[in-house]
């Protein structure tokens, strides 16, 4: 009877973290899909059937990868160590990506234009030969389109998983990601440029750092107060201070561009 | 097949080292930083869970200015 608290604050640090992780799971994988699906698209304008196939490869390629390293991963590593390792590398990932997001959601650094990615790779393959029924450089701009943007998925299934115990959850979570953008993209039949794709990326890198943080803390022997509910304080402050970035940024692009001096000191007090 | 080894080898390279460094050196040395002071502080748990977020939010505003600069 007296455990009860513990056991329900227990349960809402599961509940609280399991959440997070399929959030920064999903979403990453909604990115990545998204701009593989453009390079799917345009390698269709070739032969849809190539393309499939291509893709399909990547796929198989990805799901072994994920099988291959993530499952001994998350079975033979001593957990801190595991923790460690993979927390570094979420953090490099998140890092990575919410300061591109920043940038761009500030107006620094131009926003991904998946229409102009199309047109790019549609342009690229017009020049090369083959034939409407099996096409090659539609194989395999398809497959190293896929396999290249999953990448960095598998990357972040396997670190999020393998840490947690939750390798299936984590992979349950981009399949789902990787079916809604293939749904998508059979439905509209076109590449997706609709996508708010910085806000995703936001997300996502605010959910990478957290967990980065959260994991390299923990490797490390740091005790988070009230373990896995200090995920959602963390979210919070990396969403609170990449928002006041993008303040910062946008008010130092608009100062330069109308030539006020001030706009770039603030920015530089952010940075000190 | 030497020579196809080779080239997916300096491939597999540059992979690697554009996905570590690329061109945001400074996002590695925050995360070394951050590993590095989590070690540390691994028995002072309040420190800790102190500055490990503030180190990464410090990490992201220098990277970003770093950003902002480069697109001058």
């Amino acid at each position: 009877m007296l455990e009860l608290p513990y056991v329900t604050a227990t349960a809402n640090a599961t509940a609280t973290s399991t959440i997070a992780l399929l959030v920064a799971v999903f979403g990453a994988s909604l990115v990545e899909m998204v701009e593989a699906l453009t390079l799917v698209v345009a390698a269709g304008t070739r032969s849809w059937r190539s393309a499939f196939e291509g893709t399909a490869l990547a796929l198989v390629v990805l799901g072994v990868t994920t099988a291959v390293i993530g499952i001994p991963l998350a079975h033979l590593l001593p957990i801190d160590t595991l923790r460690l390792v993979v927390g570094a590398l979420l953090l490099l990932m998140g890092l990575s990506w919410l300061r591109k997001a920043v940038l761009r959601g500030g107006g620094r650094l131009a926003k991904h234009d998946e229409d102009a990615v199309y047109v790019r790779t549609v342009g690229a393959l017009a020049h090369e030969p083959g034939d409407k029924v099996r096409d090659g450089a539609a194989f395999l701009v398809a497959f190293k389109g896929v396999l290249l943007e999953g990448f960095e998925v598998v990357l972040i299934v396997i670190s999020l998983g393998a840490s947690s115990h939750r390798l299936g959850l984590a992979a349950v979570g981009a399949a789902a990601a990787a079916v809604v953008v293939a749904v998508a993209g059979v439905v509209v039949a076109r590449q997706l440029s609709d996508v708010p794709e910085n806000a995703l990326k936001t997300v996502v890198g605010v959910m990478l750092t957290t967990f980065g943080v959260f994991w390299v803390g923990e490797g490390a022997g740091v005790r988070w107060p009230g373990d896995d509910l200090a995920i959602p304080v963390l979210v919070a402050l990396f969403a609170a201070s990449a928002g006041v970035m993008v303040l910062l940024v946008r008010r130092a692009v608009s100062g330069a561009r109308s030539g006020a001096p001030a706009a770039p000191t603030a920015l530089g007090d952010v940075a000190s | 097949m030497t020579g196809a080894l080779g080239r997916g080898a300096r491939a597999a390279a540059r992979f690697v080292w554009d996905f570590l460094v690329g061109d945001t050196p400074e996002v590695l040395v925050v995360v070394l930083v951050i590993v590095g002071a989590a070690y540390a502080l691994g028995g002072h748990g309040a420190v800790g869970v102190v500055l490990l977020p503030l180190l990464a939010v410090a990490g992201l505003g220098f990277s970003v200015w770093r950003g902002y600069r480069a697109q001058r």
